[in-house]
């Protein structure tokens, strides 16, 4: 579902995968979109045009059963990395904060970049 | 322990096949979420934050060393090697693939556990009393009563599709380990005080989350076999009449507080006239067959004492602080119950590894007769241990982190997976209770506080039963950071009591400060022998909201 209101410039398009629950993050450039894992890789929309473009891939994409609880989260850009402004997302794109050994901050460094946030 | 019959076996391994089906026209995209999401969650599968999420009922907390040691493979095999326990008794398991949980519920039903009714708006796995059938104060063992309500709960086409979800727990002795009181249904097995009867008391309308209530009598006495006729009735009237309009409100015990004990009382008895009791009530034979099951085990005859056990807790002052804090009495003279602390310090609170799971289920093979208990505080229980085996089992315990010396004590804390895990969490639950068992570490300290239970809930929904802890925490979420309410003088017990806010909430760093501030003003304020709890209820909370405040003033980062 993507979120009923729009949240505030800059945003990225989060969502989980239907198979294994992953945290994904639409990813691509004018050309197309697709899922990433990274969400150093997510592409940021900084203007109306690209966030409607994240918001029609999310409906596409819950309609042809790839994710499930897509929605647009609001980002900060730190070291060129796009940082979720709410500790929940935050959260989300690294992994517990118990368990600094599962997730993303486990295995991708650009999630470990995250951590800093 | 209750062994499946051939209705029970066959009835699980179709359910694991319908979902099998379900699972695979999702993942074919024929089943949108919409149409996916109420199947999952009748077959305990969460969407959380990093994963799905895979709830395994563990049916009143009674566990066999088979049966663990298939979690710990389920653990090892398709999760992360550990599982949490939660406080209803369940296990979860964080990081399960919907792909793989069809082959995870076959493994669950190869030794008679499933996922059935752990999540969703149906009558959820039953709790009961974790030392049922071993504890002094019992007058009957609970687990008969819990597992016929488990049957007869178990897809009743009345109660499939409920206003919200409902929740049973049963305790057969005096004292309240079960927390029958903050349950939508709390029963409690009791002897009629004129002819000495087995019957039950039933109590209605309890519960946590976002407006708590605790429970109401609405039978003083019902003889033992009217019980499901008069479930039923109690089903009827709440499934006729709770608020299916706005889910804050659908619980029973808004229900039970809109319309007040006596009436509900009232429509109960009318319906429960109403029904035709021989037809719901389960056959004598039945319920007889179901308590075969529980009958005591075959305990040797055994001195009420153990030189060698003696001599043991003499000689080592660890192993005598364990048993200060961790053994429990058993009826049977020579043996003991004894909790084993899923809550080392700085660890997270309900969780284990495989190893460790395998560990208890070789312990309870060698020394408890394969029998393994959970407990609504997140714990672990080898209910028939000898006395002259405890310090044998001991050892091995400290050799898997397990022998941690705290049961009830300041850091046996109870707490939610928070917002490290859960989707619906407001803020983290974990690191509080770390920050705070680390702080009250030293063992010393711990012993002169005395029993004090701390619980943590990361959200208004209270999985962390934050209610009714002694000190509750909550968290929240203000102004985009995480907040902590502290509510003091709940109590989980037949003292059932819910705790009242002591101030503005803290932020996660000062949580601690404000905590020893509380613990402060009961260790200068307590009279000889005084619990923490008594001393809150003697001396009230004035004393103890000042020295809050006065925390509070002297930290800059308090959350307004």
């Amino acid at each position: 579902m993507a979120a009923a209101k729009r949240p505030a410039l800059p945003v990225i398009l989060l969502a989980n995968d239907l198979l294994d629950g992953d945290v994904v993050f639409a990813a691509g450039d004018a050309n197309g979109l697709r899922w990433s894992r990274d969400p150093g890789a997510a592409l940021v929309g900084d203007d109306d045009a690209t966030a409607d473009r994240l918001d029609a891939f999310a409906a596409a994409e819950l309609g042809n059963q790839q994710v499930v609880d897509a929605y647009l989260v609001d980002v900060a850009i730190e070291d060129g990395v796009p940082v979720p402004r709410h500790y929940r997302e935050r959260m989300k794109t690294t992994g517990p904060s118990i368990r600094r050994d599962l997730g993303k901050q486990a295995e991708l460094p650009l999630a470990q970049a995250f951590l800093r946030a | 322990m209750y062994r499946y019959d051939e209705f029970d076996e066959r009835f699980v391994r179709e359910r694991v096949t319908q979902f099998r089906d379900q699972v695979g026209r999702r993942l074919s995209g024929s089943l949108t979420e919409d149409e996916f999401k109420p199947l999952r969650l009748k077959n305990g599968v969460y969407l959380q934050l990093h994963a799905y999420m895979l709830r395994i009922a563990v049916p009143y907390g009674t566990l066999s060393s088979k049966q663990m040691r298939q979690l710990a493979l389920i653990g090892e095999r398709y999760d992360r090697g550990y599982g949490h326990f939660t406080t209803r008794t369940n296990l979860q398991f964080n990081w399960p693939k919907l792909r793989d949980i069809p082959d995870i519920l076959d493994l669950l039903a190869d030794v008679e556990m499933h996922a059935i009714q752990t999540s969703g708006n149906c009558i959820r796995n039953v709790t009961a009393d974790h030392f049922a059938g071993v504890a002094q104060d019992e007058v009957e063992d609970p687990r008969p009563t819990a597992e016929l309500i488990r049957q007869w709960s178990s897809l009743h086409p009345e109660f499939d599709y409920l206003p919200r979800k409902f929740k049973i727990a049963v305790t057969g002795a005096e004292h309240d380990r079960a927390v029958i009181k903050a349950h939508d249904i709390g029963l409690r097995i009791l002897r009629h005080p004129d002819t000495n009867e087995v019957g039950y008391e039933v109590i209605v309308g309890g519960g946590l989350g976002r407006t708590p209530m605790i429970g109401k009598v609405v039978r003083e006495f019902l003889p033992k076999a009217d019980l499901l006729a008069y479930l039923e009735a109690i089903m009827r009237v709440y499934n006729l009449e709770g608020r299916r309009d706005n889910k804050y409100k659908a619980r029973v015990k808004i229900l039970v507080h809109e319309i007040g004990t006596e009436e509900f009382s009232r429509r109960v008895e009318e319906e429960f006239a109403r029904l035709d009791g021989p037809s719901v009530n389960a056959d004598p034979a039945e319920v007889a067959r179901i308590a075969a099951y529980f009958a005591p085990p075959a305990y040797e005859a055994l001195p009420a004492t153990s030189g060698a056990f003696e001599a043991a807790r003499a000689g080592n002052p660890d192993f005598a602080r364990w048993v200060e804090t961790n053994l429990t009495p058993h009826r049977q003279p020579g043996y003991a119950a004894l909790t084993i602390s899923l809550k080392p310090i700085g660890a997270p609170p309900g969780d284990a590894t495989s190893e460790q799971m395998r560990v208890v289920a070789d312990l309870a093979d060698e020394f408890s007769l394969s029998e393994i208990r959970v407990t609504h505080a997140q714990n672990l229980v080898l209910p028939h241990v000898k006395l002259s085996d405890l310090f044998a089992v001991w050892q091995r315990l400290g050799e898997a982190e397990l022998a941690t010396a705290n049961a009830g004590l300041i850091t046996d804390i109870i707490a939610c997976p928070g917002l490290d895990y859960c989707a619906l969490a407001t803020a983290r639950s974990i690191p509080i209770a770390q920050a705070l068992a680390q702080r009250f570490a030293d063992p010393v300290r711990q012993k002169e506080i005395g029993v004090l239970n701390i619980k943590i809930s990361g959200c208004i929904n209270a999985c962390g039963h934050h209610h009714v802890g002694h000190i509750g925490i909550l968290g929240l979420e203000k102004r985009g950071i995480e907040s902590y309410q502290i509510t003091l003088g709940g109590d989980a017990t037949e003292n059932a009591a819910i705790g009242e806010i002591l101030g503005p909430g803290l932020a996660a760093e000062d949580v601690p400060d404000a905590i020893e501030r509380i613990v402060s003003v009961y260790l200068a304020q307590r009279q000889s022998g005084e619990s923490f709890i008594d001393n809150v209820r003697r001396i009230g909370l004035a004393p103890f909201k000042a020295a809050f405040q006065d925390s509070n003033r002297e930290v800059s980062h308090a959350v307004a």
